[in-house]
């Protein structure tokens, strides 16, 4: 038996940095497309909007797209988890290894 | 029977443990967002509490490495399981107190271990078991949990940079309301399941159920309420320091912080290693300092956790042993009651040293002035 299991290593790496840091940026990525139109930072002493919404029609699908994909993952996140937590979906419960 | 006393007040005991987990962890997946205003704090406490509850009817497959995984089951009794919770629940207070976010879960398995120990000896502790699935992760997930964390907070600040602060700073906001989200969810699959292995492991060993028997519907909603009326409590101390005392966050930091944390969670836990979300949410925190220029990480905050993680097994191991040894001097039923009266008293005693420096949901973001407690502006004193 080995103390690593690099396989499971590389793979939390690989899908932790897809879902983990891949999809706040799609998020971002979303932000930016949806905020597009609005006027960029004045140099001036005016405060600045906090409005996210541009009113650029294609910001806005892109965003739309964005959002979308990043709320699928996430429901298809939550259904793995579902899944592995669940294990043996049919009516008869596995009988789990007894332990001794 | 006596043996049904005992199991009564193991049960009682273990729920409890359940509860000072659910406080002691709200911080891992609300501390960020409190501190950032994306949630008022009660609001933040109210929402972690819901999702944990439904967190811990998600997914069932963690509750056995407890059981099975760390111990040899045969040598396990009630008295034992009393024990280590014993220890697990003194340690998550003292750590409380201090407002340090150790790891509930490893305070639980030093616990257990540690009474394991006292009561058959070393050769009864699966040692690759408890290097393999406890100590060799929970040095890992921080370090890739911080990588990912870094990353992410790269990211969102590249992608971001044409956005006006304050609209970014608006978006995040809403963002880390989904991510933290997330984290509390993966907090409920992973939590609660190792009170519910705890309790279905006393269970076993009293014979109400068979060997390698599931955890009973009961134990499940017991389990789920526990925890998420704990974390409804709300850890304000650890809150504190974790969305504080490590690195002042801005919202796009946090909502890396969070992503990343929920990932590695749940990722991890999909590979059977039931990690601690403490070390991961830690991890995930001083790396959005890492990844944002100008942004600084308080390492002598963080060196306090580390040193506090490498003590967290040991210390709970030796509770654990010293409440098995007294609770076989004084022999049976009686001697599980001792163990749990000394408990309530120790719990009780920092109960009170804790409200003489109160940390609750009107002064959790005060500025961080190097100290848990904020300091209470007096009235007379200099």
């Amino acid at each position: 038996m080995s103390w690593i299991n690099y396989n499971a290593l590389w793979k939390i790496i690989l899908y932790g940095v897809v879902l983990g840091a891949g999809l706040p940026a799609l998020f971002a990525v979303g932000l930016v497309s949806l905020s597009r139109g609005n006027k960029v930072q004045t140099a001036g002493g005016e405060t600045e909007s906090d409005s996210l919404i541009g009113g650029n029609p294609l910001g806005m699908l892109l965003a739309a797209i964005c959002f979308l994909i990043v709320l699928v993952a996430i429901g298809w996140g939550i259904y793995e988890v579902y899944k592995i937590g669940h294990p043996a979906a049919t009516p008869a419960p596995a009988p789990s290894p007894s332990s001794h | 029977m006596s043996n049904d006393v005992v199991l009564v007040l193991v049960v009682i005991t273990a729920l409890g443990f359940d509860f000072t987990n659910g406080f002691h962890d709200t911080g891992n997946a609300m501390a960020t967002s409190i501190a950032t205003g994306a949630l008022p704090p009660r609001v933040a406490v109210a929402l972690s509490g819901a999702l944990n509850l439904v967190g811990a009817f998600l997914s069932l497959a963690v509750a056995a490495t407890i059981a099975s995984g760390l111990v040899s089951t045969s040598d396990v009794t009630l008295t034992v399981v009393a024990a280590g919770l014993a220890g697990g629940i003194t340690w998550n207070l003292v750590t409380w107190l201090f407002g340090i976010p150790s790891s509930s879960s490893h305070a639980l398995i030093g616990g257990v271990i540690g009474a394991t120990m006292a009561a058959a000896g070393g050769h009864a502790i699966k040692w690759h078991g408890l290097t393999s699935k406890v100590i060799l992760p929970a040095v890992l997930s921080p370090v890739i949990a911080a990588l990912v964390a870094a990353l992410g907070t790269w990211l969102l600040y590249r992608i971001s940079r044409s956005m006006t602060e304050a609209a970014r700073s608006h978006g995040f906001r809403i963002g880390q309301i989904g991510s933290a989200c997330m984290v509390s969810l993966a907090h409920g699959t992973n939590d609660a399941q190792k009170t519910m292995g705890v309790i279905t492991l006393a269970l076993i060993a009293n014979g109400t159920l068979g060997a390698g028997a599931n955890a009973p519907f009961w134990v499940i909603l017991c389990c789920a309420i526990a925890i998420s009326l704990g974390t409804y409590l709300g850890g304000w101390r650890v809150i504190r320091t974790l969305g504080k005392g490590l690195v002042e966050i801005k919202s796009p930091q946090g909502m890396a912080a969070e992503s990343a944390s929920a990932a590695v969670i749940l990722l991890s836990s999909g590979f059977g290693y039931s990690l601690s979300t403490t070390h991961v949410a830690t991890g995930s925190i001083i790396g959005t300092g890492l990844g944002k220029k100008g942004a600084e990480v308080r390492w002598s905050v963080a060196g306090r956790m580390a040193t506090a993680w490498v003590f967290t097994l040991p210390s709970a191991a030796i509770v654990g042993a010293g409440a098995e040894a007294l609770a076989r001097g004084v022999g049976g039923t009686a001697g599980v009651i001792v163990d749990l009266l000394i408990l309530a008293a120790v719990a009780g005693v920092i109960y009170w040293r804790s409200r003489s420096s109160k940390v609750d949901h009107n002064n959790v973001n005060a500025e961080w002035d190097g100290s848990v407690a904020p300091a209470v502006p007096e009235p007379a004193a200099a």
